[in-house]
C-alpha cells in the first residue's frame, strides 16, 4: 500500500477551524515568509475577498502584496504571468468557476506553456485559485465543477483539498511549487470545521499523493474535493448494507496518484469513482479507464462513475437532482455484479 | 452639489493633452532633422540596411524548405529596429511573431531568433539573457505580460521599462484593452508599440476599428496616444524614447501608433494580391523606411555611395553567416519533449517518457 497518508495529529493547540480559515492562515503564512508572494484578484483587498479567504491580509500586508485589480480575469492572469517573468509568486483568485473563462487563453497558451516553451528557462510559480463546485444555492454561472478543462491541459498542476489540514497544506504547497497550480477550491466545504492548530498545522504529503480516507474491503469509492463527504456518508450508510468501502480521495488530479487508487482497487476488486463534474468527457473517465488497464485481473466488475448529468450547470432549486448523492452512490455500489462474487 | 457630483461622476483627467497628434509625427526631411545625432543615423541606417537583408534571406529560407514560416518585417523595419533602440539592456522586449527583427536588433542571436520557424523547438533563446521574452504568436496576449513585468519591476524598485508590440489588428483583442488599463490604473512603466501596417492578413483597417486613430484609444484609457510615422525611424525613435523615459519617470504608459506598411505577404504561404492592389505597394515603396532615412542622410553628407555599398556588403554578409548556419540540421532530441513539461515530469510523463525511449531504441535497430 502507498504511504500517502496525513501525519499523525498534534493534539495541543487544536480548535475548531473552517477551510476558509485554514487557507487564509496558508495565504498569511506565504506572504509572511516569501516577499516573491503577491495576491491579485477581484475584491481580495478592502473587501477580504467574496468569501473572505484573503480577509484582512491587505491590511496586514499592504495593498501592494494583496491587490485589488480591475475586473478583468484575462488581465489578471496575463499580468500574474509577467510578474513570474520578473521572479514574482503571484496568487491570483478567479472569484467563481465561471468567472475563470475569460482568462482561459492566458492559461492553455502561456500559463501551462511557458515553461516548456523556453526549455525551462522561464518557469511560472503561479497559482490560481478557483472558488468552484456546486451545492451552495448559487445561480447560474457560480457552481460549475470546471476541474476537466484544466486537467486536460498539459503544463499544469490541478489539486483540490477536501479537508481542512489539505487545505493548508495543499494551498502552500501549491504557493511553493515552481509550476502553475490550479488550485481548486470547493465553496460548499469553505465553512466545514475539522479540530486544527494553526500554529502546528499537520504535515500534509506533496502534491501528486492520494490519500486512503476510509479503509474497506468490500469495494473502492475513488473520489475529491467536494465529493468527498457524500462518499464517506455513503461509506458508513453502505454498512447497513454489509458493505465495507474503501475511501480514496485523489487530492491532486493532476499529477495523478496510480500508485495509491490501483493499490486499493486491487486489494478490493471493485469500483465507483464519484465527481459532481459532468461525467462525459470527464475526470472520471480518465479514472476508470486508468484503474481498467491497471487492475483487470483484479476486478469483479466494471468500474462504475456517479457523475453530474451532462446537463448545464442547473438551477439552485434543482440542483440537488443533479448532484451525486448518498443513494445514488449507494445504487452504483448495488451494481459492482455481487451476485456473482 | 448633486449625487452625480459626489460620488459617481469625477472627471480625472482633462483628456485634451493626452490627444494624438492630428498628423504622423515626422522627423527625417523636416527641418528639425538637420539636428538628429550624425553617430545614430548612421547606427540606424547600418540596422535598417541589415535588417531589411534578414528579411529578405529568412523569406528565402522558407522556399529552401529550411524554414517552415516566416512573417516578415519588410517595410517596417525602422519600427522594428528603433523598439530595439529606445531600450536600455535593462528593460524588457515584448515581441509578436512578426517581431523577429526586433528581437535581433537587440541582440538574440540570429539563428535562436528564428527557432519557432524553424520549428525545432517554440523558443530558441533564454528570454532573460536579452531581455526579449518569446515571441508571441496569440495575438496581444504578451500585452499584459509586459504590464505585469513592469508592474513587478515598479514594485521591486528596479527603474524597468516594458516596450511591447502589436499590430493593427491586435488591437481588437479583449488582452488589448485590458492590458492598456492595468497598465494606466497601477501606472505601470510601460511603452505599446502598435504598428498599423494596414492589414490583419487580408482585413484591412477599415474593417478593424471605427476610431479616429489607434492611438486615440489610449485617451479612453487615461494615458496620453501618439501618432507617428513609422517610416520616419528617427521619428520613431524619438517618440519611443521619450514614452520609455516618462515611463522610467513614474509617468506611466504610452500608447504609440506607428503607421507603416508590409511590404511582404502576411507570411510566405500568403496571397497578398488576392486582398490589395499593386499599385498601393508601389506607391509605398516611394516611402521606403531605408530610402527615407538614406535622402536625409546624403542631404546632410552622412551618406555616400561608398558608406552605402559598405553596408549592404556588410548586410550580405551577415545574411551569408545566416544561411550556412540555418542549412545546417537542426540536432534533434525527441526525449526533450517530455523534459520541461514540469519542473519534475509526473509519474504519467515518466510512462509515456520510457514508452517513446523504447520506440526510438527499436527504430535505431531496424
Amino acid at each position: 500500500m502507498s504511504t500517502a497518508t496525513t501525519a499523525t495529529p498534534v493534539a495541543a493547540g487544536r480548535k475548531p477551524a473552517t477551510m476558509a480559515q485554514a487557507l487564509n492562515r496558508a495565504l498569511r503564512d506565504s506572504l509572511a515568509e516569501d516577499p516573491s508572494v503577491h495576491l491579485f484578484g477581484e475584491d481580495i483587498g478592502t473587501l477580504g475577498g467574496v468569501f473572505r479567504i484573503t480577509d484582512g491580509l491587505a491590511k496586514e500586508f499592504g495593498d501592494s502584496r494583496c491587490t485589488d485589480t480591475p475586473l478583468a480575469e484575462a488581465g489578471i492572469l496575463g499580468t500574474a504571468v509577467g510578474m513570474a517573468m520578473y521572479g514574482m509568486r503571484p496568487v491570483v483568485e478567479m472569484q467563481f468557476d465561471a468567472f475563470a473563462y475569460p482568462a482561459f487563453e492566458q492559461l492553455v497558451s502561456h500559463v501551462a506553456k511557458m515553461r516548456n516553451r523556453t526549455r525551462g528557462a522561464m518557469p511560472l510559480p503561479i497559482t490560481i485559485r478557483v472558488p468552484y463546485g456546486g451545492g451552495i444555492g448559487g445561480v447560474e454561472h457560480h457552481s460549475d465543477a470546471s476541474e476537466a478543462y484544466y486537467t486536460h491541459t498539459p503544463g499544469l498542476h490541478v489539486v483540490t483539498p477536501a479537508t481542512v489540514a489539505d487545505a493548508y497544506g495543499l494551498l502552500r504547497a501549491s504557493i511553493a511549487s515552481d509550476d502553475p497550480v490550479i488550485f481548486l477550491e470547493p465553496k460548499r466545504l469553505y465553512w466545514s470545521k475539522a479540530d486544527w492548530s494553526a500554529d502546528a498545522p499537520e504535515e500534509v504529503a506533496p502534491i501528486g499523493r492520494a490519500v486512503v480516507r476510509r479503509t474497506g474491503r468490500s469495494a473502492t469509492l475513488i473520489t475529491y474535493g467536494p465529493s468527498l463527504p457524500v462518499c464517506l456518508e455513503a461509506a458508513e450508510a453502505a454498512v447497513q448494507e454489509g458493505w465495507d468501502l474503501e475511501v480514496v480521495d485523489l487530492r491532486s488530479l493532476v499529477p495523478f496518484d496510480d500508485e495509491t487508487v490501483s493499490a486499493s482497487v486491487r486489494r478490493t476488486g471493485r469500483a465507483v469513482v464519484v465527481h459532481e463534474a459532468s461525467g462525459f468527457g470527464g475526470v472520471g473517465a480518465e479514472i476508470a479507464a486508468r484503474v481498467t488497464e491497471r487492475c483487470f485481473h483484479h476486478l469483479e466488475a466494471p468500474v462504475l462513475r456517479v457523475a453530474g448529468f451532462d446537463i448545464p450547470y442547473p438551477p439552485p432549486m434543482l440542483e440537488r437532482h443533479h448532484l451525486p448523492g448518498v443513494d445514488r452512490i449507494l445504487d452504483a455500489v448495488g451494481r459492482l455484479q455481487w451476485e456473482e462474487a | 452639489m448633486t449625487v452625480l457630483d459626489q460620488h459617481v461622476w469625477q472627471p480625472r483627467t482633462d483628456p485634451a493633452p493626452l490627444l494624438p497628434d492630428p498628423e504622423p509625427y515626422r522627423l527625417l526631411g523636416t527641418p528639425e532633422a538637420g539636428a538628429l545625432d550624425a553617430g545614430l543615423l548612421t547606427t540606424m541606417y547600418g540596422q535598417l540596411v541589415r535588417g531589411r537583408r534578414y528579411n529578405r534571406q529568412a523569406t528565402a529560407l522558407t522556399k529552401q524548405g529550411r524554414l517552415a514560416v516566416y512573417p516578415s518585417s519588410t517595410g517596417q523595419e525602422a519600427c522594428e529596429v528603433a523598439a530595439a533602440l529606445a531600450l536600455e539592456p535593462r528593460d524588457w522586449l515584448f515581441p509578436s511573431y512578426r517581431d523577429t527583427l526586433a528581437a535581433v536588433a537587440r541582440g538574440v542571436d540570429p539563428v535562436e531568433a528564428l527557432t519557432l520557424l524553424r520549428g525545432d523547438w517554440h523558443t530558441g533563446y533564454d528570454p532573460r539573457e536579452h531581455r526579449v521574452a518569446p515571441l508571441s504568436t496569440p495575438l496581444a496576449t504578451q500585452l499584459p505580460h509586459a504590464v505585469g513585468l513592469a508592474h513587478a519591476a515598479r514594485l521591486k524598485g528596479d527603474d524597468v521599462v516594458a516596450l511591447a508590440m502589436v499590430g493593427d489588428g491586435g488591437t481588437s483583442e479583449g488582452d488589448f484593452h485590458e492590458a492598456l488599463n492595468f497598465a494606466a490604473v497601477w501606472r505601470s512603466p510601460v511603452v505599446f508599440l502598435v504598428q498599423n501596417n494596414g492589414f490583419a492578413i487580408s482585413v484591412p483597417l477599415a474593417k478593424q476599428t471605427a476610431a479616429p486613430s489607434l492611438a486615440h484609444k489610449a485617451v479612453g484609457y487615461g494615458i496620453p496616444g501618439r501618432l507617428v510615422d513609422g517610416n520616419d525611424i528617427a521619428a520613431v525613435h524619438a517618440v519611443l524614447t521619450e514614452a520609455v523615459a516618462r515611463a522610467r519617470e513614474g509617468g506611466g504608459p504610452t500608447l504609440v501608433e506607428a503607421i507603416t506598411y508590409r511590404m511582404d505577404a502576411h507570411t510566405n504561404a500568403d496571397d497578398a494580391t488576392r486582398y490589395r492592389e499593386d499599385a498601393e505597394v508601389e506607391a509605398w515603396r516611394e516611402h521606403d523606411p531605408i530610402a527615407v532615412l538614406e535622402r536625409a542622410m546624403r542631404e546632410r553628407d552622412l551618406l555616400d555611395d561608398a558608406m552605402v555599398r559598405d553596408t549592404e556588403q556588410d548586410a550580405e554578409r551577415m545574411a551569408a553567416a545566416l544561411r550556412e548556419r540555418m542549412n545546417e540540421d537542426a540536432v534533434l532530441d525527441p526525449m526533450d519533449l517530455f523534459a520541461h513539461v514540469y519542473a519534475e515530469p509526473t509519474p504519467q510523463l515518466r510512462e509515456q517518457a520510457a514508452m517513446l525511449r523504447a520506440e526510438l531504441e527499436a527504430e535505431a535497430q531496424s
